[in-house]
């Protein structure tokens, strides 16, 4: 399958990508690792006049020990974030998390920040990022803005930033090297989770998110009130399903997906 | 690019992805197209010393880059251990997987360099054979593994 065809510029820093967008406008789309985007434009689901890669601006690939939080560069790939040993001693959590996301192949191309800006419900960081109450930091031609992982997410591909704007940096609390466990239900291995429930403790709150259960990554809040009113796990897990809109497809019925968010909160608060 | 060794230059449109320039400019038609939307492996090469699925790659992306194919995998006519190891361990049925599985085992063994049976099928799981042949194919890994570290 081959993409429409379109133009290719490379940006070498965070302000070449920026301007080079500004001089595109709408036609033009950011190419990071391509795991998201390549596939789209091969189906011709995107057909982009412009391609501004940025696979090339290393200054934005980086976990940092921030003081009070981690900063994450946007460019950081899977495969750096579950091998890096910041992420293991302050958010353990995080550096599981990818490192279930698609195959190894997968992981040393696909980046933090490519996934996020996709926006992809059924993608394992962005409801791990919900979790841990993330910020993001975008720049655009206007200057710099924060915009919490809560609000970033509007809608099934749709999110915070606008077409000028570059996701640069992803800040999270720094939750240690345990306290969480992820619970992927797939098919194959290397597929989205038809249905994935993360638990993680952080700074003495239990967190709880859900994969694919609505058009954005979802906090399981229903969940997280009960636990916080000292209710027990299972009685806490039965209300996995409570304000979602999980899909319908070929996987499964919107039905068995909330039995799934029950099983799988459950077993991951158990594991916890 | 550097392509097994070898510079490679040509000019070729932005939509080009990186296993039809290496299949059809290169001439090196040892990587397979599969499935065509980066599931099977089928298309793995490395990048930088990385496996990656060729077909989920422009090759403008990989523009400068070091890219190795099967073909570069041999020393002269001395096999790759991993594919001395498929060959002894026959960890193949109709061979249309193999070229992505050794390129994926060959990254895996770079990262993993003693894995256990688990590290090897986690670490292939982004590569299918639809022989069903994956038990050779972990034995192999093991096997290439072990040759790999007796001779460091």
């Amino acid at each position: 399958m081959i993409p429409a065809a379109f133009d290719y510029v490379r940006a070498d820093s965070a302000e070449a990508a920026i301007g080079l967008v500004a001089e595109h406008g709408d036609e033009a789309k950011l190419l990071a690792g391509g795991m998201s985007l390549i596939p789209l434009m091969k189906l011709r689901l995107a057909t982009p006049a412009v391609i501004v890669d940025i696979g090339r601006v290393r200054d934005l690939s980086y976990v940092r020990d921030a003081g009070d939080h981690l900063a994450i560069g946007a460019l950081t790939r899977h495969r750096d974030l579950e091998t890096s040993d910041v992420l293991a001693r302050d958010c353990g959590v995080l550096r599981a998390v990818a490192a279930q996301v698609g195959d190894n192949q997968v992981r040393h191309r696909g980046t933090i920040g490519g996934s996020v800006a996709h926006g992809d419900p059924a993608s394992d960081l962005p409801a791990a990022l919900v979790a841990l109450d993330a910020t993001f930091v975008v720049r655009g031609p206007g200057g710099e803005r924060t915009v919490a992982a809560t609000d970033f997410f509007r809608g099934f591909l749709e999110t915070a930033l606008g077409p000028d704007e570059l996701l640069c940096e992803i800040r999270v609390p720094k939750s240690g090297p345990n306290g969480y466990a992820y619970e992927k239900f797939n098919r194959r291995a290397q597929d989205w989770a038809i249905v994935g429930a993360l638990a993680a403790r952080v700074g003495g709150t239990t967190r709880v998110a859900l994969v694919n259960m609505g058009p954005v990554p979802l906090r399981a809040a229903a969940v997280e009130e009960a636990l916080a009113a000292g209710g027990s796990v299972p009685d806490a897990a039965a209300l996995a399903a409570e304000g979602t809109e999980p899909p319908h497809d070929l996987n499964a019925s919107p039905e068995y997906r909330e039995h799934l968010a029950r099983v799988l909160v459950r077993r991951a608060l158990e594991a916890l | 690019m550097t392509v097994n060794g070898t510079a490679h230059d040509h000019d070729v449109e932005p939509r080009t992805l990186l296993v039809q320039y290496l299949r059809e400019a290169c001439g090196l038609t040892g990587t397979k197209v599969g499935c065509d939307t980066s599931s099977c492996g089928a298309c793995t090469v490395l990048v930088d010393g990385e496996s990656v699925k060729s077909c989920t790659m422009f090759a403008a992306q990989a523009d400068g880059a070091s890219v190795t194919t099967i073909e570069g995998l041999a020393d002269g006519d001395r096999w790759h251990p991993v594919q001395q190891a498929f060959h002894e361990h026959h960890g193949l049925q109709c061979g249309y997987c193999t070229a992505g599985m050794v390129m994926a085992a060959v990254s895996l063994l770079d990262e993993v360099p003693e894995p256990t049976e688990r590290d090897v099928r986690l670490g292939l799981e982004g590569n299918l054979c639809r022989c069903t042949g994956y038990h050779n194919i972990v034995k192999a890994v093991l096997a290439a593994a072990e040759t790999m570290r007796a001779a460091r």
